[in-house]
């Protein structure tokens, strides 16, 4: 459909650098650039790095984005920036871009959030997503169940992780393992090998307890230690470390309370649509879980190709089409940086 | 030829509009807020104010000059971003000059210390004579600068006036952030030749704050 509106969207918010472009729920391009191999010798990302790679790869991303779309930045309606929450320094690299593409082309800016991004996104792979619906968000940064009444409008909070996120854990516990970073594909791909029951680590926040207070929210540092401490207590023993079955129970663990809080979360709000996205939703056996259990309570899951889950341009792209088609006024050429955006902000408003 | 100048190497935020003939410049408009922690919010609606107050779109510029720094790097990217991307969109060259040379060249006769501040008690600084840079841009503290460049008559920048008790020469204080004007005086040649759009690298003189782990701390102690 020709109206649909055309709009480019730019990620920055941590290590990887994304364009991408949309025509309506269409995906056009999708260019990314990551500077996730600087970082690996850190065992982290580290802010100035990735500020430092955002700005020499912003013009090629930008170029590749065009040339994969076919169109130039004169055909395009709006121009979407993640403009929070993430690593200050690197989310200003591209809304410093963003104004830059904005202003000289003289097209609208949205300043939009790149939690609400990641639920956009699926609606690339899904086609409009039905409301309301309950939306998970895990990766490194990000451990967050939302309710989505209307994901232009705002978002509601229903948790959120109290100490790391569930990405950082996996970071941690395969540093601890030795298997490098980021520690997600690798513990993946070493639990298939092991077994999930071999160890009965501790899932955070979910004894009667805990859940009064703190029913949709997580916690994955408990975790992370009780995996150092049995690991070092073999190793203390001078016996070898079974790494399959280590990664293969850690990562039980975490998609054990991810997807039981997100089922129960859809359950206490009716909803019968869940969600998931970030960089863990490209797990294996997170997928594989939350459709098992979503099925029994008749839920559908809905998680888009791993390559859209972690971040990209196109999800920036996909949340602003959404705002264009719903009307919502532009952001100004004043728009800041917001590394600690609220959840209830999905546009700046102008 | 009609052309856009940014510098955000110091807490200025500086757009500049620029013409330049033949055989000289004239400057047609400036706008300059000075906040160090406000670069990203207030550079693009400074360039869009110099812009319309001149009756130019932004299609009518030949060209972009951007001061590389050095300059506290967060700040520093705005103006580099804001470059890169106004240039790729516009499709015209963008041309990369020292920040402190543009004080340098301002600053005019004799032998003249630039400095601005690093933060964490530092500044960068290079030194001048007649407006030409005589040492490279580094980054110290003020007492070490003090104590190893040439004494110079007058100190310019804001880290001039921050430090000008340690440095003990006169401060031009009216000369504390690259004005746009000496910004695309410096890049005249290559606008007039038409030379090859840069890459605009920044200048940053540090590395990042990074530690690389040295094995891992025991949870059992
Ligand atoms: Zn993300």
């Amino acid at each position: 459909m020709p109206d649909e509106p055309l709009v480019l969207g730019i990620e920055t918010s941590c290590d990887e650098t994304g364009v991408g472009i949309v025509r309506g729920h269409t995906l056009l391009a999708d260019a990314l650039a990551s500077s996730v191999d600087q970082h690996a010798r850190f065992g982290g990302v580290v802010p100035e790095v990735a500020s430092r790679a955002h700005l020499e790869a912003i013009v090629p991303t930008m170029r590749r984005a065009l040339d994969e779309a076919k169109v130039t930045l004169a055909d395009i309606d709006a121009i979407a920036v993640t403009s929070g929450p993430g690593l200050a320094g690197a989310l200003l690299v591209g809304v410093a871009a963003a104004k830059g593409y904005a202003l000289a082309a003289d097209k609208p800016i949205y300043g939009v959030n790149h939690l609400a991004a990641h639920v956009a996104v699926d609606t690339l792979e899904h086609g409009p997503l039905p409301e309301p619906a309950v939306a998970m968000l895990v990766s490194g940064g990000h451990s967050s169940l939302l309710l989505v009444d209307d994901l232009t409008a705002g978002v509601t909070p229903l948790g959120a992780t109290i100490d790391d996120a569930a990405g950082e854990a996996f970071d941690k516990v395969a540093r601890l393992l030795g298997l490098g970073f980021p520690g997600g594909p690798v513990i993946d791909r070493r639990a298939r090998e092991g077994d999930p029951a071999a160890i009965a680590f501790p899932r955070g926040l979910t004894a009667p307890k805990d859940l009064a207070a703190h029913r949709f929210d997580f916690s994955f540092s408990g975790l992370k230690t009780a995996v150092a401490r049995w690991v070092e207590a073999r190793e203390r023993d001078g016996e070898p470390v079974p790494v399959a079955d280590v990664s293969a129970s850690f990562q039980e663990a975490v998609c054990d309370v991810l997807t039981a809080k997100a089922i129960q979360a859809c359950l206490a709000h009716g909803v019968r649509t869940l969600v998931i996205g970030g960089g863990v939703a490209a797990n294996s056996r997170l997928r594989v879980l939350a459709g098992q259990r979503a099925e029994k309570h008749g839920i559908s899951v809905r998680v888009p190709r791993p390559q859209l889950c972690t971040d990209n341009g196109a999800m920036v792209a996909a949340l602003g089409s959404s705002l264009v088609a719903a009307g919502v006024a532009p952001s100004r050429l004043d728009l800041p940086a917001d590394s600690s955006m609220a959840l209830t902000t999905v546009s700046v408003a102008g | 030829m009609l052309v856009l100048a940014l510098d955000t190497a110091t807490p200025a935020s500086t757009a500049a509009l620029v013409e330049v003939t033949a055989d000289g410049l004239r400057g047609i408009a400036e706008r300059r807020t000075v906040d160090p922690r406000a670069h990203g919010e207030k550079l693009a609606p400074e360039i869009a104010a110099t812009l319309a107050e001149s009756g130019v779109r932004p299609g009518d510029l030949a060209a972009i000059v951007a001061g590389i720094g050095p300059g506290p790097f967060t700040g520093l990217r705005v103006g580099l971003a804001t470059a890169v991307s106004m240039g790729q969109a516009l499709d015209i060259p963008t041309y990369g000059v020292c920040s402190l040379d543009a004080l340098g060249r301002a600053a005019g006769p004799g032998r003249v210390l630039v400095a601005t501040d690093a933060r964490r008690r530092e500044v960068y600084y290079a030194t001048y004579m007649d407006g030409v840079r005589v040492t490279d841009p580094d980054v110290a503290r003020p007492a070490d600068v003090a104590s190893t460049v040439e004494k110079p008559e007058r100190v310019v920048g804001e880290g001039g006036l921050k430090y000008g008790d340690v440095f003990g020469v006169p401060v031009e204080d009216h000369l504390l952030y690259p004005p746009g004007a000496a910004l695309v005086a410096l890049a005249a040649e290559r606008i007039r030749a038409a030379a090859p759009s840069e890459p605009l690298t920044p200048l940053y003189l540090r590395r990042p704050d990074a530690v690389e782990p040295t094995g891992r701390k025991s949870v059992l102690t």
